[in-house]
């Protein structure tokens, strides 16, 4: 806790913005400018995979996940403007589930905005999840920063459409994170040509903060950590100074930067997953710079899930993590190295036995 | 040599003169078989690493775990903190089907446990033996 603490001070003294009164397991973030009065935050939920057993039961351990994050983001000082929440609301799409998860986000005080995960999309496509949290890709301007929600976990509409003879089964191919019948996340040609058209409105000296389920860029493609149309997605962000990419789905943190822009994950409020490397048989790419979390302790329920203080001061990401059974972390933007890394632990020299994943 | 050493000695040479034509002679056909054996019990056991019902409230092994990962087979048998003594895998599996998955244990000598086994570490092969690791 003195970590963050300090770490806030400091952020305090710097940026000059308004401090957070509570350490809590939520990710919030905080957006902070020249000008002060401009000072926003905003909290951020991930990841709950609220799963339905039957009747009025469902799965305890998730339940309580986002239990937990809603109750302790009501309790934020100052108020955060909004809420976001990044996907995967749901495991198996359905009405019980999305009603359940809705219910209890319910309980939050002020707006909450959302981003699609493909356990709310693939049953009925969205439709159910859209009459409850609206459209399924927007843009909003907040203060200054120019933000972009985008579904980035659609598929070819030949697995999506032509493949699966029951919209159930369906669902349950692309549930599971390792199944070999699932199919690549993208973007897509539509919301490619909507995010060009909206853009182009934007002056390029404006931040601009992108939300995704998958990560956009290129990690294991086995697991999903993946967007097939990342490159070109990234293409069209390349004109702009100062870009966040914020994305959930991997359960885990990740960082990493790629010209100009800086890609950070948001914890879950489930259950964490492994990192690729720790599946011995995978090609994949996980970034340099991330230093991974500590391996999870599965005796702590709620071990590997936290919430990130994320300070864009001058566009660029600081995050800090607060984990709800390990150490803080924090992983700031360096000005002249010109991307995200951790305050403690990012020399090679300065690492702990736990980050190491195998 | 004793006598002791001699009779010894002697039985063995018996055994391996009468014996070697049968024992350690197989075919590619038998490696196959073998292997398909193996690969029938790794194959349930995905099976039911990705299956709601080995538990009861929905939740499968795959959740937690995909492609069995972090769940590092060759470093068992391992000293579990928290269960205060050194464990071998199926304990721990077993922990795992009580809790996260609020099911019942399976026996030691359980097929699902065999088949469970057999496809946690199919998914480590390579993986040199690190017993006792964290």
């Amino acid at each position: 806790m003195n970590t963050i603490n300090n770490s806030r001070r400091n952020f305090i003294k710097s940026a000059g913005a308004l401090a957070i009164g509570t350490t809590l397991p939520i990710s919030l973030i905080e957006l902070a400018f020249a000008e002060s009065s401009q000072n926003f935050s905003f909290a951020y939920i991930s990841d709950s995979h609220i799963q339905h057993i039957k009747d009025n039961r469902f799965v305890r351990n998730w339940d309580r996940g986002l239990i937990r994050a809603v109750a302790e983001t009501n309790l934020l000082l100052p108020k955060p403007d909004f809420v976001m929440y990044g996907g995967d609301l749901a495991q198996l799409g359905s009405k019980a589930e999305l009603d359940h998860g809705a219910q209890i986000l319910s309980a939050l005080h002020g707006d909450v905005r959302y981003v699609m995960g493909e356990h709310d999309y693939y049953l009925d496509l969205g439709e159910y999840w859209e009459k409850l949290f609206g459209p399924q890709y927007y843009s909003f301007d907040h203060k200054g920063v120019h933000f972009v929600v985008l579904n980035s976990i659609k598929t070819y509409d030949d697995w999506t459409f032509k493949r699966w003879p029951t919209a159930e089964q369906r669902m349950l191919e692309m549930a599971g994170l390792d199944n070999p019948n699932s199919s690549p996340f993208m973007v897509g040609d539509e919301q490619r040509l909507w995010l060009k058209d909206d853009l182009d409105k934007i002056d390029k000296d404006t931040p601009v903060v992108v939300f995704s389920h998958s990560p956009l860029q290129k990690i294991f493609k086995g697991w999903n950590f993946w967007t097939e149309d990342a490159e070109q997605v990234q293409a069209l962000l390349k004109p702009f100074n100062k870009v966040s990419v914020i994305y959930g789905h991997v359960h885990q943190i990740q960082y990493n930067q790629i010209g100009n822009i800086s890609f950070n994950s948001v914890m879950a409020t489930a259950w964490p997953w492994p990192y690729p490397q720790a599946y011995a048989q995978a090609e994949q790419y996980l970034p340099k710079l991330t230093v991974p979390m500590n391996r999870a302790d599965p005796f702590f329920e709620r071990d590997a899930t936290g919430w990130q203080f994320i300070n864009l001061a001058n566009g660029n990401a600081d995050l800090n993590f607060t984990l709800y059974d390990n150490t803080s972390r924090i992983v700031r933007y360096n000005q002249k190295q010109k991307r995200p890394e951790d305050a403690v632990y990012q020399d090679e020299k300065a690492r702990i036995i736990p980050q190491t994943h195998y | 040599m004793s006598t002791y050493q001699k009779i010894t000695l002697a039985l063995c040479l018996a055994f391996a003169t009468t014996g070697s034509a049968l024992a350690d002679e197989f075919t590619d056909a038998d490696i196959q078989r073998w292997q398909q054996q193996f690969m029938d019990v790794a194959s349930e056991g995905r099976e039911l690493w990705t299956s709601p019902k080995l538990g009861t409230n929905g939740v499968a092994c795959a959740q937690c775990h995909p492609n069995a990962a972090n769940t590092h087979p060759e470093t068992y048998p391992k000293f579990q903190k928290q269960l205060g003594k050194v464990v071998p895998l199926w304990q721990m599996i077993n922990w795992c089907l009580k809790n996260p998955l609020e099911g019942q244990p399976l026996a030691a000598d359980d097929p699902k446990m065999t088949a469970l086994q057999a496809y946690v570490t199919y998914e480590r092969r390579g993986v040199k033996l690190e017993p006792g690791k964290h």
